[in-house]
């Protein structure tokens, strides 16, 4: 195989990085820019993601098309109303003060990771994908599946768009997002908005978690990864600033393909981690961010 | 005159270090009530308890029959209640129209309130699609009032709305004030300038230091304006 083609599948396996991982940073910035609370357990929700759809998809056996659909359906449920659940009893306790949620968010993660942990156990597992089709490019055949990765990705980005910018629901979130107060003043529920919130950054992540799972594996520690590439993400592109989140997970998703491809992994996270580290000495509110208010 | 809205005994904290000391007040239904008193005072602080976005720790803040500082804050501006915030706070980084629709939305109104509040402000009509932070300070300040009358509230509360405004602007603001007055809007207008109390107000009330004083009604205060000098420095 010719440097063209490698190139190509480096970056056909970054688009499938990215994918997932604009989906899972989404989450995060969503949670932050709306609530101002670091979620540190956005990797564990992700996880739960995962370890739930291996547990749906087995439940259902059958055809691995209906398992995964089934997972896909379910998995991110669940999650988003264990981060609901969590909103109410942990964050709202604290009134949401950034450190003290920091705080409880990592307590979290440690929950969660132990009940993975137990009930799950410390096995990786994979869930069969729903379709088994390679596509038989002139020099190499590609997964279909991780094609359709892409896809799905692409989809709810833009859906995710056109709610925050073309609904009443966004406008309120967004309202919330810019000031809690005068959005209280004007009869938004700030409360019921942030639960809200939370649970949907949370969907976010176990949606993600779901389509990668038939490529990767469920484990009870796939959650550090992406928390640490969804900050990557979120620090690069700004917070709050959705292109900016699509922008900053192509770039990390695409550029590690490709570095890991002719270089190695290592050398893809190491720049990574440079590429935030710029950002946060020369541009701390990220490529499209806005300056601090 | 029957009451609107009736404060009580209001104690309001920032932490430990309390600010308003049994404050009272009483909006009478269709007056311009304006509440003048140095900066620091406790002003502000009145507008956003009566919001609900302070907790009083003691007091009662009645609409009609309803205990006001038992709603959560976002239930208070359903009952009828429009606030135009001091410094204005619009949502920036909205259009214009997006910024009426938050104000729609509070008390579900619809194509037709928006249509007679652009009315009030035409100028607002021909920049519904302009992001609210580009427009100047007195097409914000119009439109922190129309997003606040969007609710066709029964009760307006008005902080500062001239503060730092060109004079042509602070002249279609106090046009509009008393505009609202004819409609039977009661008002809680917070002002500081002398002569704009004297041109807008029914009554006055004056608070120091988190204390009201005294209420006086507008004809008393022009046969003897020191009061004004005495809690604003003024007049
Ligand atoms: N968020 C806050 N935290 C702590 N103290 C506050 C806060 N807001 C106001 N204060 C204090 O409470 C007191 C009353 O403030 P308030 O804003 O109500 O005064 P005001 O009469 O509106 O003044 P101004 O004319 O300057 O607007 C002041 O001493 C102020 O410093
Ligand atoms: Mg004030």
């Amino acid at each position: 195989m010719g440097f063209g083609p490698h190139l190509l599948l480096a970056v056909l396996e970054g688009l499938v990085t990215s994918a997932v991982l604009a989906l899972t940073a989404l989450g995060l910035s969503l949670v932050f820019g709306v609530m101002r609370v670091v979620n540190v357990a956005h990797g564990e929700l992700f996880m739960l993601g995962a370890v739930l759809a291996w547990a749906v998809a087995t439940a259902v056996g059958g055809s691995p098309a209906l398992g995964f659909v089934a997972a896909l359906v379910v998995a991110p449920l669940i999650v988003g109303a264990v981060a609901a659940l969590a909103e109410r009893l942990v964050l709202r306790r604290v009134d949401y003060d950034p450190e003290a949620t920091i705080v409880a968010t990592i307590g979290l993660l440690y929950i969660l990771q132990q009940l993975a942990l137990t009930f799950y156990g410390a096995d990786a597992r994979p869930v069969p994908p729903p379709f088994n089709i390679r596509l038989a490019l002139p020099w190499f055949g590609y997964s279909a599946y991780k094609l359709s990765i892409v896809a799905t990705s692409a989809v709810l980005l833009l859906l995710s768009w056109l709610v925050l910018t073309h609904t009443r629901a966004g406008l309120i979130m967004r309202a919330t997002q810019y000031d809690r107060e005068t959005a209280q003043a004007f009869g938004i529920p700030v409360g019921r908005v942030y639960a809200a919130v939370f649970a949907i950054g949370a969907m976010l992540a176990a949606i993600a978690a779901v389509l990668i799972v038939p490529i990767s594996q469920a484990h009870y520690l796939m959650g550090q990864d992406p928390l640490l590439l969804s900050f990557a993400v979120v620090i690069i592109g700004g917070l709050g600033s959705l292109r900016g989140t699509v922008v900053a997970a192509l770039l990390i998703g695409v550029s590690d393909g490709v570095i890991s491809m002719f270089f190695s992994p290592t050398l893809a996270k190491l720049i990574a981690t440079l590429a935030v580290a710029m950002v946060l000495v020369f541009r701390p509110q990220g490529l499209f961010g806005k300056a601090a208010r | 005159m029957s009451e609107i809205l009736t404060v009580s005994g209001l104690d309001c904290f920032y932490g430990e270090v309390q600010v308003l000391h049994g404050l009272e007040l009483a909006l009478r239904r269709g007056e311009v009530l304006c509440l003048t008193g140095r900066n620091g005072a406790g002003k502000t602080t009145t507008l956003k308890a009566i919001m609900g976005l302070v907790r009083p720790r003691a007091g009662s803040i009645r609409m009609g029959g309803v205990e006001l500082a038992d709603l959560p804050a976002h239930e208070v501006p359903k009952q009828g209640i429009g606030y135009v915030p001091q410094g204005r706070r619009l949502f920036a980084e909205m259009t214009v129209r997006e910024n009426l629709e938050i104000g729609l939305n509070t008390r579900k109104k619809g194509a037709d309130t928006l249509e007679s509040v652009l009315d009030l402000f035409p100028l607002l009509r021909e920049r519904l699609k302009q992001q609210s932070g580009t427009l100047s300070g007195g097409e914000q300040q119009m439109l922190a009032m129309a997003r606040a009358l969007c609710l066709e509230p029964e009760i307006l509360l008005l902080d500062e709305p001239t503060e730092g405004l060109m004079p042509s602007m602070i002249q279609k603001i106090r046009e509009t004030v008393l505009a609202l007055r004819r409609r039977g809007v009661s008002t809680i207008l917070v002002e500081q300038r002398a002569e704009a109390v004297l041109a807008l107000a029914d009554r006055v009330t004056f608070v120091e230091n988190g204390h009201c004083r005294e209420t006086v009604g507008i004809a008393e205060l022009k046969a003897d304006p020191s009061a004004l000098r005495r809690y604003v420095g003024i007049g």
